[in-house]
């Protein structure tokens, strides 16, 4: 815009470099400009969580009534979180996998807290397409690796939740917990 | 704008040549779609698709505006909002199931629109915008349709929520970010529900602010035609009113006993009985599919199941998932190039042979993408599907600039006229033949 005025006065005024009226355009435009990326800045960020929805950002579970081989799924910012009472099999069948043949490789140690590997704790949320993969609750397939099996797309993962056929690209994500007691987590 | 023919607006009633003075609307409606916007006369009913989508559109806006009246976009009551419309409002299941029912029509319309437009080479100059217009009406489309239908908050509807924006989380880095922007939650929600309804509610009028930009652009050079010849005298057009109006309201009746139809007696055939169900996080359908008229998508979305990596390094360029959604956003972008990858100077296909057999070869391959995006995630399904979406790729990027190098195309007729003259003398000469009439065909009494 400032070059159009420019060419058109230049005539008038025969004369070249910087006008005051160019000043004045760049400062108008800059001002607006400004102003309107100020304003972007509320309609972007109020789509993103709300206080209350954050304020559901940690939940507890009590793991004392859950028996090895078992698992129950509880709720953590509104998503499935599984968590599994490992048996010594299961352990077994999870550290007998070398890890650098993994497509995620990531021990069963790296995915559970020491002293409590016998817990595992994931989001019970398919890393492909953000299903809920079956095998928390009893009597569910498990899938080959004897872990958990994704229904939509086929992804299956082993005892430690890792990522072992399918299109999923990673293992069950651990979300960040701690034991506040030996039969307690605190997750989040 | 125009062709120098076309017949011009003299208001004959009073009141509407007060108002043409001081608002020429009168006049824009006369030369958009009346007796002053000169027409190819050989159009077929092929082109009687871009007013029947219009048309859709309109349902979906009233019956739409209608249904907002009564339901609740909130997680909590959503779904049974839309039971009490099925159930206690008056006439709410008819306006319910014929906008579910309308969506899917609509889609079918467009289909056979773009399709017209590939056979006959609607996306070449001088109407390059016209196309280019076209698949941004197509894109908002598919925006609005996935948004509308997670609406019910239904099994499908959360999962088809969740799936769609986790396809968002596939890009590196800021993916899940974004997720989550979207959502405005960790998982889909109310705030989810709510943004999608406002959004469903702005983009159908988004839409309509596009065709009208999409026909503005169509009546520039005006309307291609069968042949591809362009007009190039009075002969070979007839005012759009009353012919096309004609036609049209033809076409659109057909197309109406054919929506009433399904509304009445399948309204449910196109849907999925999952969508019954109230949305619950904790639990996926078994089998999760979107819409039929994303299948085709979905398909090519899925067909990816190997990361792109160096070989025997181990080390992934791009993962499985990423190129999938890639592919999948590709193979409507590619669309935007189309005029510039076809660059054959013959617009019809009826006068390309080799492109016409590859044409039909591709609407099978979308066909089969549109069956293998319906079928389980299982062998063969997904193995066909990669075939089909590497065909439907190799179409456009390979086989379509071949053609364009190799193909003789046959000779054109030297009009529109003389290719409509044609046509009738071959068919009264047909018609005066002794003996091939059917009047003339012994019958079992004589």
């Amino acid at each position: 815009m400032a070059t159009e005025v420019h060419g058109a006065e230049a005539v008038i005024e025969e004369g070249e470099g910087v006008r005051r009226r160019d000043f004045i355009n760049v400062a108008a435009v800059s001002f607006a400009g400004v102003g309107g990326l100020a304003v972007l800045g509320p309609l972007i960020t109020q789509m993103s969580p709300s206080a209350d929805v954050l304020a559901q950002a940690t939940t507890e579970v009590d793991l004392s009534a859950i028996e090895a081989g078992q698992a129950v799924k509880a709720v953590f910012r509104s998503q499935p979180l599984f968590v599994r009472h490992l048996t010594e099999k299961e352990i077994a069948e999870a550290n007998a996998v070398d890890p650098s043949t993994l497509r995620d490789p990531q021990t069963l140690a790296e995915r559970t807290i020491e002293g409590h590997s016998q817990w595992l704790v994931t989001m019970g949320v398919c890393t492909h397409l953000g299903c809920v993969p079956l095998g928390a609750a009893e009597g569910e397939n498990r899938g080959e690796f004897g872990g958990y099996f994704c229904p939509c797309h086929g992804s299956h993962y082993d005892t430690a939740a890792r990522i072992r056929k399918g299109p999923a690209p990673k293992n069950l994500v651990v979300p960040t917990y701690q034991f506040t007691s030996d039969t307690a987590i605190l997750v989040g | 704008m125009s062709f120098p023919w076309a017949e011009h607006y003299a208001p004959k009633n009073p009141v509407m040549k007060w108002v043409d003075e001081r608002l020429p609307l009168p006049r824009l409606v006369y030369n958009a779609v009346g007796a002053g916007y000169p027409v190819p006369r050989n159009l077929n009913y092929f082109w009687n698709f871009g007013v029947l989508a219009g048309v859709a559109l309109t349902i979906q806006l009233v019956t739409g505006i209608v249904l907002a009246m009564h339901f609740a976009a909130n997680a909590g009551v959503a779904f049974d909002s839309v039971e009490h419309i099925m159930r206690d409002v008056n006439w709410g299941w008819l306006l319910r199931y014929a906008h579910a029912n309308g969506a899917s029509f609509f889609f079918i319309i467009v289909y056979i629109h773009i399709f017209r437009g590939l056979y006959f080479g609607s996306y070449k100059a001088p109407r390059e915008m016209v196309w280019l217009l076209g698949v941004v009406i197509f894109l908002l489309m598919m925006a609005t349709a996935f948004m509308g239908y997670v609406l019910p908050w239904g099994q499908m509807s959360f999962w088809g929520a969740q799936v769609i924006t986790g396809l968002f989380a596939a890009i590196p880095i800021v993916g899940e970010p974004i997720q989550t922007w979207l959502l405005g939650g960790f998982a889909p929600g109310n705030a989810a529900l709510n943004r999608f309804f406002s959004l469903h509610y702005l983009l159908p009028f988004v839409i309509a602010g596009v065709i009208v930009l999409h026909i503005w652009a169509l009546h520039i050079p005006g309307s291609s035609n069968p042949t591809g010849v362009e007009v190039k005298g009075p002969q070979d057009t007839v005012p759009f009113h009353p012919y096309y109006t004609a036609k049209d309201g033809f076409g659109l009746a057909i197309f109406l006993l054919i929506f009433a139809a399904v509304v009445f007696f399948a309204p449910n055939a196109l849907g999925h009985p999952d969508n019954y169900i109230p949305a619950n996080p904790m639990s996926t359908p078994a089998h999760i599919v979107p819409e039929w008229y994303f299948w085709p998508f979905y398909a090519i979305l899925r067909a990816f199941t190997m990361d792109l990596a160096i070989p025997f390094t181990g080390i992934v360029i791009i993962p499985a998932k990423l190129l999938g959604v890639l592919a999948m956003f590709a193979s409507i972008l590619l669309l935007f190039f189309l005029s510039w990858i076809d660059t054959s100077p013959v617009r019809s296909g009826n006068y390309r042979p080799l492109f016409k057999k590859f044409f039909l070869l591709l609407v099978l391959d979308v066909l089969v993408l549109g069956y293998c995006g319906g079928a389980p995630a299982e062998e063969p399904y997904v193995m066909i599907s990669q075939i089909a979406a590497a065909y439907y790729f190799a179409h456009f990027l390979i086989i379509l600039p071949l053609i364009c190098i190799y193909e003789k195309p046959s000779a054109l007729p030297g009009s529109i006229t003389e290719a409509v003259l044609a046509k009738s003398k071959f068919k009264g000469e047909r018609d005066a033949l002794p003996g091939t009439g059917s009047d003339l065909q012994p019958t079992g009494q004589a």
